[in-house]
């Protein structure tokens, strides 16, 4: 029998992983309203798909199935890659994903806790660079667009049809990356002019900012709940909102103001949900401020310099890389080792 | 003063108290049990030695352990009675190991011994420091620690707080609770005696604020005593952890490894203020304790206890349930399931729980850690334990001690928080045993290593000594060769004798002295038989021969 | 695509350096290796690798001139450290040299003892207190557990006695976890 403590928290793994799950809700359900129920046929598929990968991968390890399925960890990758990729891919871009985040990502490195990378980003990169057509028909929001229904949707992802034309288009970045290289030749065009020429929304794009807000509120909700530290989101938004505000100050008419960058992409998804992930994070709050900014820095230059539309997956890949660095120089001073041994003196220099 | 409050420590847990239960009887004393079973090692420090025989009869009161050096503190019989074994039987440990006990069967008239005036305040500090220790005063808040050893006048390092220990911060145990709501005067007597005896000048008072009557109490006896401060700390585990509650009252942080009187700091549990009351002020050595029964027990109360009853009794006193599954003594969080219900509660049991299933629900199955650092956000020691515990699974002990597996103070907020289930405090338990133990190890390495080297030094020493006493030997008696035979002339050199000398002279001077060596052996060996002296061959061996063997 | 590649060969370049600086600065004092050979070994003493002793094995291991598996009273862990400690490679305790045996000190039988002296010239690390045709006893805390001692005993009094934990030696066990399935 084991030693003491013989008292416990209530909330073991699986209340965190469902927590997370809850969290995410309020962004799926808005994310449905303005691109469609193609979301959720892709959370389907991808939870669907990682659940088989994960029993298949345990039988072959050799160990209980219970424990590790009931963990929920399987279905918040799941659901992180599924939230990530456009939602008419199709089924088995998805699978293929789930699978790759499954096996590759989290069990040839050992499973649970022992995995560097962030399963799903790890997915979601392999995907852009396998498949990047694919993962670039993003459906389009707003006035002048059609969204599209069940049936079609169930069609264009279960059915082997691609016929996506007028239903999908460049997403805000893109549209902002593309407009902002312009044409070979050509006169780079104004920011100004590309904001308005994409039909952007207020902020971030039509859909988009309300999407982002939705997960805001989430990762609110799990910063509050404590199950998630403030330090990883809070960070990397304020230095994600500094970087582009110093490229925007110092050049307004080229580069996109903070607002953008906070707001669009993956920015919000990315800052609660996904450098938020405890297994490739750093472990340490220094360490985790230090994690959270390089993936900002990396996030933006991505975005701006890179050649794929969102930088947050690899920005969050290049980071878990540099986590057991991190980790080991930013470990905090042990209890009575942080004071010199003048402490004595100060004491009696007091009185 | 209310700045105190702002220390505070990082970390910390709030688990639910479960003292109520236990809060709402007044201490009762525990009835004699008819065998108490009084194990000599009750001290951080060395096992007392026996100063009774099987059979002879003891006082209430009397020594029967004595201390083993310094670092020790002395037993002494909990009632009058005969002993009626000295033997090794099983203490309340996690080990479920045997120890050596005395065993006395009580006689019932719990007849005190003749008491010894002695008047500390009089007494030189070192006599009231040896006084202490024979009346085996020692913490009671569960490290045993001997107490004579935290006073010591002579030190550099003068103190100037003392603080008494009333924080008790973990769920289930109220014993210092009901220790101080009834006997606050006697625990502030004791105060303002060590004060006295540590020189110290202010005394604080640490109560959590989930125990209003003891403070009130305490603050009531404390009322007319200068320098005596009552201050109210936030209900917060593990407060009550001695370095924490230094760091929540001076905002001094004591490193592992070092005396809070470096810091001018000394730190006492008002069980023990109230021991060291007892010993110098009425020569009550340390025979009973307050212990709390909670858990599935008909009346969850607290009892005052003979050291040595054994735990089986004061459950039945306290009426046990059917179900209960095992005891722990001390806290849910630090304290340990015991081995058995025949062992005797001891100096160090403040607690003891009967635990059942539906009261405390059994630690469900480990999970792999996802390094989340709910147990670095919650950890006292500012330590980060999900890496401790890398390294103590995986036997790297070097890197959990570069880690700061020494400094964890085993509270348990980890392992309360970890959502993995992992039993983290056991990974370090089991680093810092194994850790010990290679120390041991080595340290044996070590000293066979120097045994041997000093073994063949002397050895070789032996040889070359008496290569050197033959060479004496024959270089002598070939003097005396040279003199017998008086074959050449005055002045030749030896040289010549043996070259140039007959060669039957020098056969016959070759007999000689082989004679003569057989005649020296005979007679020393004659003569040893006569001294029986064992300096001959047989001491040469001798290990006191390498100045080892007294050590 | 080219700045995440001039990010990480930045960082490569980084990395290199910290772990260039951190192995030059906590490079491990030279102590020579005979030393730290001898510093793994239990230093029982007791001749079974085939040397006189744990020092001259120590050279001889040392010296690439013995195996690293010929030491039973170190076992298996002092074979994985020694193995660890020159770069070779594993290997199982070779039995011809013995097995490991649980840790052991030797007790003189006081009533039978002749005070031969025989097993304290046998001692390699003077255990044994005693004087010619006096009783002899072994001390505990030095004996090492080599059981040299015990052949030379004419009269066969000496017995090995398994040292048992007390409170004080008592460990605590690993933590069991149980992932894999019981197959
Ligand atoms: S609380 Fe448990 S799961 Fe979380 S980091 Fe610590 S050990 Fe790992
Ligand atoms: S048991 Fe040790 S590591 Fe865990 S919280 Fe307490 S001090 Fe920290
Ligand atoms: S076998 Fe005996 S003598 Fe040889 S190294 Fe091991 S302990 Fe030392």
């Amino acid at each position: 029998m084991s030693g003491a403590p013989y008292l416990h928290r209530a909330r073991s793994v699986p209340v965190i992983m469902l927590w997370v799950l809850a969290a995410l809700l309020p962004g799926i359900v808005v994310h449905a309203g303005f691109f469609g129920p193609g979301i959720l046929m892709q959370l389907v598929v991808s939870s669907l798909a990682a659940l088989v990968a994960e029993s298949a991968v345990l039988a072959l390890r050799g160990q209980r199935l219970a424990p590790a399925l009931s963990d929920g960890s399987a279905l918040v990758t799941a659901f992180l890659l599924a939230l990530c990729l456009p939602p008419l891919s199709p089924w088995w871009l998805t699978a293929l994903g789930s699978v790759f985040a499954i096996v590759v990502a989290k069990h040839l490195y050992g499973g649970l806790g022992q995995n560097p990378f962030n399963p799903a980003m790890a997915a979601y990169a392999m995907l852009i660079v396998a498949f990047p057509a694919l993962m670039s028909q993003w459906p389009l929001a707003g006035e002048g667009h059609q969204v599209a229904g069940f049936g079609e949707s169930w069609r264009l992802v279960f059915g082997g049809e691609r016929a996506l034309d007028g239903i999908t288009g460049a997403t805000p970045l893109d549209a902002l990356r593309t407009g902002m290289r312009g044409l070979p030749g050509a006169a780079p065009p104004q920011i100004s002019t590309v904001m308005a020429g994409s039909g952007l929304g207020v902020i971030a794009g039509v859909g988009w900012e309300w999407v982002a807000a939705a997960y805001a509120l989430g990762g609110l909700l799990l910063v509050a709940l404590r199950v998630i530290s403030w330090h990883v989101p809070t960070t990397f938004l304020v230095v994600l909102a500094l970087i582009s505000a110093l490229f925007w100050m110092v050049d307004p008419a080229s580069h996109a103001p903070p607002w953008f960058h906070v707001v669009a992409g993956g920015s919000m998804l990315g800052a609660f949900f996904v450098a938020t992930d405890p297994v490739s994070g750093a472990s340490t709050p220094r360490g985790k401020c230090l994690f959270a900014a390089g993936i900002a820095v990396l996030t933006y230059l991505i975005r701006v310099f890179g050649a794929f539309p969102d930088g947050i997956a690899f920005a969050t890949l290049i980071m878990n890389l540099c986590v057991p660095i991190i980790d080991r120089t930013t470990q905090p001073p042990i209890f009575g080792h942080k004071q010199g041994p003048a402490r004595r003196g100060l004491r009696q220099g007091d009185r | 003063m209310n700045r105190r409050r702002g220390f505070g420590f990082h970390g910390g847990i709030e688990p639910n108290s479960y003292k109520s239960e236990t809060t709402r009887l007044p201490i009762r004393v525990a009835p004699i049990s008819e065998e108490l079973v009084v194990p000599l090692h009750q001290n951080i420090g060395g096992t007392p030695r026996p100063l009774v025989r099987v059979g002879e009869y003891v006082f209430k009161g009397q020594r029967i352990g004595a201390a083993d050096g310094n670092i020790s503190a002395a037993v002494h019989a909990p009632t009058s009675g005969h002993v009626t074994a000295l033997e090794l039987r099983q203490v309340p440990h996690a080990s479920g190991l045997a120890d050596p006990v005395v065993v006395i069967r009580a006689d019932g008239e719990d007849a005190w011994m003749a008491p010894e005036p002695f008047d500390w305040r009089a007494a030189p500090p070192d006599a009231v420091r040896d006084y202490l220790r024979d009346a085996g005063v020692v913490g009671l808040g569960g490290a045993v620690f001997p107490s004579h050893l935290k006073m010591r006048p002579g030190d550099a390092d003068a103190i100037d707080t003392l603080i008494l220990n009333g924080a008790e911060c973990e769920p289930f145990i109220t014993c210092d609770d009901l220790l101080m709501r009834e006997r606050a005067a006697t625990i502030l007597r004791g105060a303002s005696i060590l004060a006295r005896l540590t020189g110290a000048r202010e005394t604080l008072v640490g109560i959590e604020d989930n125990k209003p009557e003891a403070i009130a109490a305490m603050r009531q006896a404390g009322a007319g005593m200068a320098g005596v401060e009552v201050v109210v700390l936030p209900t917060r585990y593990p407060t009550g952890g001695a370095k924490q509650l230094i760091r929540a009252l001076t905002g001094i942080e004591v490193p592992h490894g070092a005396r809070s009187t470096e810091f001018g700091v000394q730190c006492f549990n008002v069980g023990t203020a109230h021991a060291v009351a007892d010993a110098l002020e009425r020569g009550r050595p340390l025979i009973s304790r307050i212990v709390t029964v909670a858990g599935a027990v008909r009346t969850p109360r607290n009892y005052e206890v003979l050291i040595g009853t054994p735990v089986r009794e004061l459950l039945a006193d306290a009426g046990m349930m059917a179900g209960v599954e095992r005891v722990l003594m001390g806290g849910p969080m630090m304290g340990f399931a015991l081995p058995g219900y025949a062992v005797p509660v001891v100096k160090a049991t403040n607690c003891l729980i009967a635990w059942t299933p539906g009261l405390l629900p059994e630690q469900p199955e480990e999970r792999p850690c996802i390094r989340c650092g709910a147990c670095a956000e919650v950890c006292p020691a500012d330590l980060q334990p999900l890496e401790l515990y890398w390294y103590a699974r995986g036997n790297q002990f070097g890197k959990a001690q570069e880690y700061g597996v020494f400094d964890c103070i085993e509270c348990g907020c980890c392992a309360y928080v970890c959502p993995s289930n992992i039993r983290l405090v056991d990974y370090y338990r089991y680093a810092k045993s194994e850790i010990w133990a290679s120390e041991r190890d080595k340290a044996r390495a070590d000293a066979a290593r120097a045994r041997f080297d000093a073994r063949n030094a002397r050895i070789e020493r032996e040889k070359s000594e008496r290569a050197a006493r033959v060479a004496a030997k024959t270089a002598a008696s070939r003097a005396a060769v040279s003199a017998i035979p008086d074959a050449s002339a005055d002045g030749v050199s030896e040289p010549s004798v043996s070259n140039a000398g007959p060669a039957s002279g020098s056969e016959a001077a070759k007999h000689a002295l082989i004679a003569q060596a057989l005649a020296r052996v005979r007679a020393r060996q004659a003569g040893q038989d006569v001294a029986d002296d064992p300096g001959g061959a047989a001491g040469a061996h001798q290990p006191g021969d390498t100045g080892h063997t007294t050590s | 695509m080219l700045l995440p590649l001039l990010i990480m060969t930045g960082l490569a370049i980084v990395l290199g350096a910290v772990m260039g600086y951190v192995s030059v600065r906590f490079r491990a004092d030279s102590d020579p290796l005979v030393d730290k050979v001898d510093a793994i070994l239990p230093q029982t003493q007791c001749g079974q690798c085939g040397y006189p002793g744990c020092r001259p094995y120590a050279e001889a291991i040392a010296n690439q001139e013995a195996e690293i598996n010929q030491c039973p009273p170190g076992g298996d862990e002092g074979i994985r450290k020694l193995a660890e400690l020159l770069g070779r490679e594993y290997k199982p305790l070779d039995a011809a040299h013995g097995a490991e045996k649980p840790k052991s000190v030797a007790v003189i039988d006081e009533a039978t003892c002749i005070g031969c002296t025989l097993c304290i010239q046998a001692c390699p690390v003077d255990a044994i207190v005693g004087a010619a045709k006096q009783m002899h006893t072994v001390v505990a805390t030095l004996c090492t557990g080599c059981e040299l001692c015990v052949p030379p005993c004419p009269v066969d009094c000496i017995r090995m006695e398994l040292v048992r934990d007390t409170v004080d030696t008592w460990k605590w066990r690993r933590p069991i976890i149980p992932i894999k399935a019981v197959a």
